[in-house]
């Protein structure tokens, strides 16, 4: 939704299982680097890749049920909105889902 | 008194409808109690009018030495000029003394035939100067021309003109304290020969006992002040200006200056005549109002509060806050409690630090005490039930913000009390925080100044966790935690608020590590997931606490412990160390720092085949390969054929050691065997924080056994001592004797009691350093080396099985333990973007 909605497009981006629960994957879509997350009740979340802090690469993170966190500098993220409780810039959110146990995300 | 209940709902009587506020007093007690009153939204509430004496705004009576020594100039010290009260709509009368407070019809009547009218009413005159008696001190209008008191603006002025006559060479000046002392120091640099006359046995006598004040008297006198304690001043002679004093003893002193800092009175006159309770000073309750009259308050050195007086600057804040928390309703509930009175200040260029009492009360007191005259330095610490009662520092103030923290609050004290005193390493502020500019950078990881953390404490928010969490502060190595909290706690003025996870193990599960082990235990919790599930609140997992919990977990289920990945920081997913820019370094074990031209051949294989970009020795005795991709870490192990070193984890990392009694003409001990056995054994072990151990073979130490987190030293006669807790990275600490063994087995078999114990009992990421003295090293003693608790042989065991159970986690390479485990994570990256070549560059491209 809070996406370009006139040039958006699905990808998909191959089996869901390919991300292990609670860890994050990065994929290249469309030219952006992308990081997809699974939550233990299957919640698909997606954030761009790279921390706007120091270039860390997200999906190397941890996370929970709410928060994503940086490997390199500990910045935390939320997960649904990009946003940076500790003060980095935000990051760029994309609409994912799963659809025929595949990940499907609009960018 | 319904009232007092509902102040801000009460109309006022003045001619807008808000409630006329009238101030007896415009010193630092009576401005700072406006200053927190219109903080609090009263410009809305109350119309204010304010008296004082003095024809001037508010000043800062502290400074009044720096003026009196040409420090700085009398405009200098204003806290409120006079367009201060003008823009906050504030009428004041300066230079007029209110008379009489006529309670029952509300009004003040002032020396200018005025009459005021309040609906409440604040009195803040303060004190005065103590005019000892003696003879010839009175003139015919007023005190003889020469005599002075110290106190204000016009004191201060008069003293500077009068100092700066030619023929005025000699003062007195009469009382010891910190005002006398000040006195002396600004006269001397208008050129004036100084004596002070004391009294009492010696030097400020209220902040200091007898040595501390005798090496006070010491340094003073090396400025070229001469003191005199222990008698009185009976007469002053003139007659028509000073020419001398005559003391008790019957000793006579000419002089042109007699400067009087005998001590201060509070101003309770008017309130005395007016009707209200005074006793020493004017009586308040914790309302900080007078116990005669509701809409009367009183604040600063004019109030008795629980009985005490007080004359220092910082319970005035304290007053001066509750009373407008009362008096605007902000807060009904607010209560001034009495203040801890700590006096860190600089007399004539010599720091003294007091808080507390003087010296031990009782026979069960502890008094450590460090004297070194010579250098003018002196320290006593007064301890009760191990909490700090009391504290005299002079002439090195180093500690004083961690001894006045601790003073204040009860925080628990090292083992080693002489840390108390001084920096021995270990976590400590090396500066007063106070001191510190605010550009000074407190964390030096993430790079957050004094100032960023003073900005949020201000904001409002007062945890030091809390501050933490905004401002990255200790975020980093966390070596800077102590001075954050310091700075936090500064900032706040000492209203600190304790964030009850301090004691948590790990964030997100409200319990400490021996509850929370109990837990784990009782209800066979065995994996991360598990444990959020059935302790955290509400089952919600917590990003922050995941790696703490997994290395416990694993600790205590070993190889029932049901691995989760997720709950792994990245360097223990990949088995490797995160480099800036996504890579990975490298480490392949090499035992005791010990390798084969083999080894060697096959780690410049793989640096060549892979081209890292950078080759380099470690400090503790490895080879890393840095700049290395994910997914080339699979490819980069099985071509090394060598296992994980571990320099990636919170765990067991090294044993250095220096080659031992087999090479070196010195050596008393097979340090490299030892070193390779202990390695051999404890490789890989999950800990609060990492372990790096050293093996050294002989006293002269080449491996740096004595800051490691358990260092080993062969001494002469094949006995072997053992330290523990040392430190040299973020933190310099020595490590502590743990003891002395005959052999090496058994050094082996205690160094492993000792790690296991560290690892039950220790926090998560408190590394030896910390872990030892807050446990206390007679402790560690008693339960590793006389095993006092019956717990030996189960840590053995412990250790054991975890060496019979280790699995190198390199093994993974082979066969990943889930999908894309050495997927990159930046896809669109060129890595590595640390420069390829890097010895090269460095070392010029010729060796």
């Amino acid at each position: 939704m809070l996406g370009p909605a006139h040039t958006a497009t699905d990808h998909r981006l191959g089996p869901v299982t390919q991300v292990p629960y609670g860890e994050g994957r990065a994929f290249e879509v469309a030219g952006e680097q992308i990081a997809v997350f699974r939550l233990r009740d299957d919640t698909l979340y997606a954030l761009s890749a790279v921390c706007p802090h120091k270039g860390g690469p997200l999906a190397d993170g941890q996370l929970d049920s709410t928060l994503l966190m940086c490997p390199l500098h500990q910045n935390t993220f939320e997960l649904a909105t990009g946003c940076s409780p500790t003060g980095a810039a935000p990051l760029r959110r994309y609409d994912v889902r799963v659809e025929d146990a595949e990940i499907v995300l609009t960018a | 008194m319904t009232a007092t209940l509902t102040p801000p709902q009460r109309a006022g009587g003045g001619p807008d409808g808000r409630r006329r506020l009238v101030v007896v007093g415009n010193g630092m007690a009576g401005a700072r109690a406006v200053e927190e009153i219109l903080a609090r939204g009263g410009a809305e509430l109350f119309s204010i009018t304010m008296f004082g004496d003095e024809p001037y705004g508010n000043y800062n009576r502290i400074m009044l030495s720096h003026v009196l020594s040409g420090e700085e100039s009398h405009e200098d010290i204003f806290l409120n000029s006079l367009s201060w009260y003008e823009q906050n709509d504030i009428t004041l009368h300066a230079g007029v003394r209110i008379n009489r407070i006529d309670r029952f019809a509300k009004v003040v009547f002032s020396d200018d035939g005025q009459t005021t009218p309040y609906d409440q009413l604040i009195i803040a005159t303060g004190s005065r100067s103590f005019m000892p008696p003696m003879d010839g001190l009175m003139g015919p209008g007023g005190l003889l021309p020469g005599v002075f008191a110290f106190r204000t603006i016009d004191d201060t002025r008069g003293m500077i003109d009068y100092a700066t006559h030619d023929e005025h060479r000699q003062a007195v000046v009469i009382g010891g304290g910190l005002l006398g002392l000040e006195a002396a120091r600004g006269l001397q640099s208008h050129g004036i020969d100084v004596t002070v006359i004391h009294s009492p046995k010696h030097l400020m006598n209220a902040q200091l006992g007898p040595e501390g004040g005798d090496i006070l008297k010491q340094s003073m006198e090396r400025l070229g002040i001469r003191i005199v304690c222990g008698t009185r001043t009976t007469a002053i002679w003139g007659p028509d200006k000073v020419r001398g004093v005559r003391l008790k003893d019957g000793t006579e002193m000419p002089c042109d200056l007699a400067v009087l800092t005998a001590g201060i009175r509070p101003n309770v006159e008017v309130a005395l005549t007016s009707g209200f309770t005074v006793e020493r000073a004017i009586v308040v309750d914790d309302a900080m109002r007078t116990v005669d009259d509701d809409d009367v308050y009183a604040v600063g050195e004019c109030v008795q509060h629980r009985g005490e007086v007080y004359g220092l600057v910082a319970p005035l804040w304290e007053q001066a806050v509750v009373l407008a928390d009362q008096i605007t309703g902000a807060d009904p509930t607010a209560a001034y409690m009495g203040s801890r009175t700590a006096t860190k200040l600089k007399v004539a260029g010599v720091e003294v630090a007091a808080m507390g009492v003087q010296g031990p009360e009782k026979d069960t007191d502890e008094h450590i005490v460090f004297s070194e005259p010579r250098r003018g330095t002196f320290k006593s610490i007064v301890i009760r039930d191990d909490k700090i009662i009391g504290a005299t520092l002079l002439g090195d103030s180093n500690k004083v913000a961690f001894l006045q923290q601790a003073f204040d609050r009860g925080l628990p004290l090292p083992e080693a009390r002489v840390e108390l005193m001084f920096d021995l390493g270990g976590p400590s502020a090396e500066v007063g925080v106070a001191e510190l500019a605010d550009d000074a950078q407190i964390c030096n990881c993430n790079g957050v100044s004094k100032k960023a953390i003073c900005d949020v404490v201000q904001a409002g928010c007062k945890t030091v966790t809390g501050v933490m969490d905004k401002t990255r502060a200790g975020k980093g190595c966390g070596s800077c935690k102590l001075l954050v909290a310091q700075v936090v706690e500064f900032a706040a003025d000492g209203a600190v608020e304790e964030d009850p996870s301090v004691h948590y193990y790990v964030p997100g599960i409200a319990l400490d590590k021996p509850t929370l082990m109990a837990a784990i235990r009782d209800q066979e919790l065995r994996s991360p997931s598990a444990v959020f599930a059935a302790l955290a609140p509400e089952g919600a997992e917590d990003a922050k606490s995941k790696m703490g919990l997994a290395s416990l977990l694993k600790m205590m289920w070993g190889e029932d412990y049901v691995d989760e990945k997720d709950a792994r920081f990245i360097n223990d997913r990949v088995h490797a160390n995160i480099q800036k820019d996504g890579t990975f370094s490298v480490v392949p074990q090499m035992r005791g720092g010990v390798t084969t031209p083999e080894q060697l051949r096959r780690i410049a294989d793989v640096a060549d085949k892979y081209e890292v970009p950078m080759v380099k020795l470690t400090g503790g005795q490895r080879i890393d390969l840095l700049g290395i991709r994910k997914e080339d870490l699979p490819g980069v192990w099985g071509d090394l054929g060598m296992p994980s070193g571990y320099a990636y984890g919170k765990s067991f990392r090294t044993v250095k050691t220096c080659v031992g009694q087999e090479f070196c003409r010195f050596g008393t001990g097979d340090s490299t065997k030892l070193g390779i056995e202990l390695e051999t054994r404890m490789q890989g072990m999950e800990s609060p924080a990492k372990m790096k151990l050293a093996v050294s073979g002989c006293p002269r130490n080449c491996a740096e056994s004595l800051v490691k987190d358990v260092g080993i030293v062969a001494i002469e006669g094949g006995r072997w001592e053992l330290y523990i807790g040392g430190a040299a990275g973020a933190h310099i600490r020595k490590g502590d004797l743990l003891t002395t063994v005959d052999d090496a087995e058994t050094a082996k078999l205690l160094t492993g009691r000792f790690l296991q114990y560290y690892r039950e009992n220790a926090k998560w990421l408190e590394r030896t350093y910390a872990f030892v003295p807050r446990v206390g090293l007679d402790h560690i003693k008693a339960v590793v080396v006389d095993d006092s608790e019956g717990i030996a042989e189960r840590l053995d065991a412990e250790v054991q099985k975890h060496a019979d159970t280790y699995v190198d986690p390199w093994t993974e390479g082979a066969t990943p333990v889930e999908p894309g485990q050495f997927r990159t994570s930046l896809p669109l990256e060129v890595l590595p973007r640390v420069p390829a070549d890097r010895a090269t560059e460095l070392l010029g491209g010729s060796w």
